[in-house]
């Protein structure tokens, strides 16, 4: 090959191959990863193990405009930055599980000697949040920019305005610019040399966020403004308040509503059999025990034989629970309460019997303390809709008690066992002589009620402990339940346990949670006292004698 | 009387009976030292206090090995008072009148404590309590292995202060109802005032035990903590009611980083039945934590690990208190060279013992001993990490200085006899 010699040359090409090897030697190089010198100092930092040394190192990180500084603070917060023994090099995990070098950026095969964690605490996890907003404003995915704008609103640091303003700009989803602005008005009511025209306009613009972080920022740059300033953020404290008191009443309804669901589903069961046999069963709260622990069961089986199922381990505890606690209601009927028929104090005393062995039973079976009950994905998490914040697993318990509600009003309606129990309830000789079998349908009412407890039950694990004592914490809310809204009627339950629910929760903040319950007792004696019968009684000849 | 069926049952009956009271005395007439061990293994504070059990069960064992004390075998008698307060009186008489035990480890709720105290005096028996408390108690009968307010909460509360902390300044103390978290409260509120918080920084909160149903009050606190200045929860709450406590914490999206909880009853042995990621970056104060990287304690937890022959048990500050309280026991039964009440009473204090953190712990004569102070920060995998320590072991003060009532007691039973000296007066009580 024939070079064309560049015009400078005069020696042609001897100069050529001399300059060969350099351009040789430079390619060589290049392919190497490169080592980013900005990182030494905070790697420097990091191997003083003290927290404010690796607080100057988390400063050093973000300002060193290194490509992976966001994946070093990332790893740093989850506790997974390592740090070699010498102190020279710091490794991390990325996403797909590879040890990356932190100052190549470049994976390696395996960690340096004697790595120990780089620690963090509290207040570095914020230095590093804060540092990590700015530094992922642009990031691909959405949701981390929608974090950043959040991150940048709590530390309103004054160094990312300028990042925020190219991020504003670049910004195409409406819902993550308004965060921006919100992040940067933010900023501008803290920073001290912001003209008062835009100062003005950050007031505004928090004030229309119009939430609890909104009102912390106002609050926290209160001190700095200018009296006719002071006036429009404290107006704009009052209107977000306003608005949230109201929320919060609303929100206060929707907490009374879930509780109401919990009482409901535990005492339904105990409505149909106080009502079709007139027995105090003080054994229904074991029977909400059982049902949670059918779930453990269930969840543990799960979790060792097939764990891709877990999410599916509720649906399938439910008839199980139900199943199981049937068979344990009808045992209890034909065992022991068929002998005590019309002497209600034995029945108390006999039922209250079965409660305690049931409850040793557990315990010795599965040991005194909790045993946990996972919640599968859907039941954790919460979304706001209005304002409110609502938990998914609350939620669905909603939804469940309605369901079952209204699948057990449905047996009571349209199937024959239903009209046998509601004959039953209302006149039991008159039934008898009517040819239905009232002891069989004592056994199915108990077996019916038992079921739906055990049904609570699975629901009741995910929100509350799973031990042997969990029925005690149900009974008396049961039979309060059942007392105010009227024995044998499922709507008189209905309203009473919302009602209940929401009582309570409109008392708890005033009064506290003990108070709040001593007030609701009081309030049913006092209620007792005018109607015996609750809400809604039941009428007919035979029941009122 | 007439020989009938039913007569001949009952007589039967009541023989059994008695020949069955009268075999367990002859049986307790064997040469050992009986130990008892008062601890709850079922109720709201089985989650808490099944693990004290095992371990004073592993410590005689240890005890048994090492030849046992003053050439007798020890033996654990172990009871369930079931976490019903009363049942904790009854299970003390039990153990010291039909069982004749030299010295009762137990108790954790202060109100279980406050139940068996007559039982203690009346009987002259010996009661080892591991637990933090509240203070304002300091009985002849009683050695408090636990924290007392100035070991424990006022120490967390000056962390939280700090710059490392946060610097707190809004503050919610929350509690379980009995007399442990009011009383605490009433220390710490003294105390946060005496530091220039305002009253409407402060909001207090009290639940019943295992209350379950958090949705209310942590909507509260989201909001007392969005008033524009840093806020963190000191809690108070015991026993099980912590699960869906956490919980509704981790639904509600309230991060450490945010409005930090710092836990006085909550450790390693509450947070194995939790999932601990969402409760990252929380905090507790205790004299102990398993996570200390020391010999002695890891030499503790492989015992400990295979004694339960489970490698994934976990060790926790009243354990430690336990095995600290243990140790001076036998040290001061072994120098008077008896079990008697009275003289090993006399002989505690002065007591040395080494702690699982590296130190030596003394026992003091107002029946407290001194202990480090360190705030742990949770870590994913259930332990603590170390993010605060004291240099030098703390002595445990029974009577706060914060409080009116208590600043100017003092308990000392070596030199005064007396549990609540008033040194304004010079008078006892």
């Amino acid at each position: 090959m024939t070079a064309r010699l560049p015009s400078w040359s005069s020696s042609g090409l001897p100069r050529i191959l001399l300059l060969l090897p350099l351009l040789f030697a430079a390619v060589l190089l290049s392919a190497l990863p490169v080592r980013a010198a900005a990182l030494d100092g905070a790697i420097a930092k990091f191997a003083a193990d003290s927290f404010s040394d690796t607080e100057a190192g988390i400063a050093a990180v973000a300002t060193s405009g290194v490509p992976n500084a966001a994946d070093i603070l990332e790893a740093l917060g989850a506790g997974n930055l390592e740090i070699s023994a010498d102190g020279k090099t710091i490794v991390y995990k990325d996403k797909s599980g590879r040890l990356i070098d932190a100052a190549t950026a470049a994976p390696i095969a395996a960690p340096p000697a004697g790595t120990r964690t780089v620690r963090v605490n509290n207040r570095l996890r914020r230095a590093i949040e804060a540092a990590l907003g700015t530094l992922t404003l642009l990031a691909p995915d959405p949701a981390r920019r929608m974090q950043a704008a959040e991150a940048i609103f709590k530390s309103k640091d004054a160094a990312s305005l300028p990042a925020l303003e190219t991020a504003i700009a670049a910004e195409k989803d409406a819902r993550i610019k308004r965060a921006f602005q919100e992040a940067r008005a933010a900023v501008l009511v803290m920073k001290a040399d912001t003209p008062a025209s835009e100062r003005a306009a950050a007031l505004l613009l928090l004030r229309d966020r119009g939430d609890q972080d909104a009102i912390a920022a106002l609050r926290q740059a209160m001190p700095q403004l200018s009296p006719d300033l002071k006036s429009v953020a404290s107006d704009a404290i009052t209107a977000i308040e306003d608005r949230l008191a109201l929320l919060a009443q609303v929100q206060n309804v929707w907490y009374g509503f879930s509780l109401g669901s919990v009482l409901l589903l535990a005492a339904i069961g105990l409505a149909i059999t106080f009502g079709v046999m007139g027995v105090i069963n003080m054994a229904h709260g074991e029977m909400v025990m059982l049902g949670a622990y059918t779930t453990f069961v269930v969840q543990e089986i799960i979790r060792t034989s097939a764990p891709h199922l877990f999410d599916w381990s509720l649906p399938i505890a439910i008839p199980l629970a139900f199943l199981v606690t049937a068979l344990v209601g009808i045992a209890i009927e034909r065992g022991i309460i068929r002998f005590l028929y019309g002497r209600p104090l034995e029945t108390l005393l006999a039922t209250w019997g079965v409660s305690l062995i049931l409850q040793q039973a557990v315990r010795t079976a599965f040991g005194p303390t909790n045993r946990e009950v996972g919640a599968p994905s859907y039941m954790s998490g919460a979304f706001e809709v209005f304002g409110l914040s609502i938990t998914f697993g609350r939620l669905w318990i909603v939804v469940f008690t309605l369901v079952v509600f209204f699948t057990l009003l449905a047996v009571l309606r349209y199937t024959p066992l239903g009209l046998q129990m509601r004959a039953v309830t209302q006149n039991r000789r008159m039934a008898s002589a009517m040819g239905i079998r009232t002891p069989w349908i004592d056994a199915m009412t108990f077996a019916l009620g038992s079921g739906v407890a055990g049904i609570a039950g699975v629901a009741l694990s995910q929100i509350d402990n799973v031990s042997p004592n969990l029925g005690q914490t149900y009974i008396i809310d049961s039979f309060m339940v059942v007392v105010f809204g009227g024995v044998g009627s499922l709507w008189g339950t209905l309203v009473s346990a919302f009602a209940l629910g929401v009582a309570n929760k409109f008392l708890e903040p005033l009064a506290g949670a003990v108070l709040a319950k001593i007030f609701i007792l009081v309030l049913l004696i006092l209620f007792i006292q005018k109607r015996p019968r609750g809400l809604f009684a039941l009428k007919g000849r035979a029941i009122e004698t | 009387m007439k020989l009938n069926l039913g007569n001949v049952k009952a007589a039967t009956a009541a023989f059994g009976l008695a020949a069955s009271v009268a075999w367990s005395g002859v049986a307790n007439a064997q040469d050992t030292i009986k130990v008892g061990v008062l601890h709850s293994l079922s109720g709201t504070m089985a989650i808490s206090e099944t693990t004290l059990k095992d371990v004073m069960l592993m410590l005689v064992e240890e005890q048994n090995k090492k030849g046992g004390l003053l050439g007798k075998k020890l033996e654990a008698v172990v009871v369930d008072p079931a976490s019903n307060w009363p049942l904790f009186a009854e299970k003390a008489r039990e153990l010291i009148t039909q069982h004749k035990v030299a010295a009762v480890f137990g108790c954790w709720t202060s109100v279980s404590r406050k139940s068996v105290l007559p039982v203690f005096k009346e009987l002259n028996n010996i009661l080892f309590y591991p637990v933090q408390y509240e203070g304002e108690e300091s009985e002849r009968n009683v050695f408090y292995t636990g924290a007392a307010p100035n070991q424990q909460a006022i120490p967390a509360v000056d962390y939280l202060m700090s710059k490392d902390g946060g610097e707190v300044k809004r503050w919610v103390l929350a509690g379980t109802d009995y007399v442990y978290p009011r009383t605490t409260n009433k220390i710490l509120e003294a105390y946060l005032k005496s530091k220039g918080v305002a009253a409407e920084d402060i909001m207090i909160n009290y639940t019943p035990f295992g209350h379950s149903d958090w949705q209310t009050i942590v909507a509260d606190i989201k909001k007392f903590g969005s008033a524009g200045k840093k806020t963190a929860v000191v809690s108070t709450i015991n026993g099980d009611a912590n699960v869906p406590f956490y919980k509704e914490l981790a639904n509600a999206g309230i991060k450490a980083t945010d409005i930090p909880v710092v836990a006085f009853s909550v450790g390693e042995e509450e947070l194995a039945g939790l999932d601990t990621t969402n409760l990252v970056g929380h905090l507790a104060a205790w004299n102990y934590f398993m996570s200390v990287k020391n010999p002695a304690n890891e030499e503790f937890i492989k015992k400990w690990q295979a004694f339960t022959k489970n490698p994934k048990r976990v060790t926790n500050d009243p354990m430690e208190a336990h095995v600290i309280g243990f140790n001076m026991w036998v040290k001061a039964v072994e120098k008077v060279g008896s079990t008697d009440p009275d003289k090993v009473i006399a002989a505690l204090p002065g007591t040395e013992a080494p702690n699982l953190t590296g130190g030596m712990s003394k026992m003091l004569p107002n029946h407290h001993i001194t202990k480090p102070v360190l705030i742990g920060e949770i870590r994913k995998d259930g332990q603590f990490d170390v993010v605060w320590q004291t240099k030098d072991l703390v002595p445990g003060d029974a009577w706060t200085d914060f409080l009116e009532g208590s600043k100017d007691l003092e308990a000392d039973w070596v030199g005064k006899k007396c549990g609540n000296f008033n040194t304004k007066t010079g008078k006892c009580g």
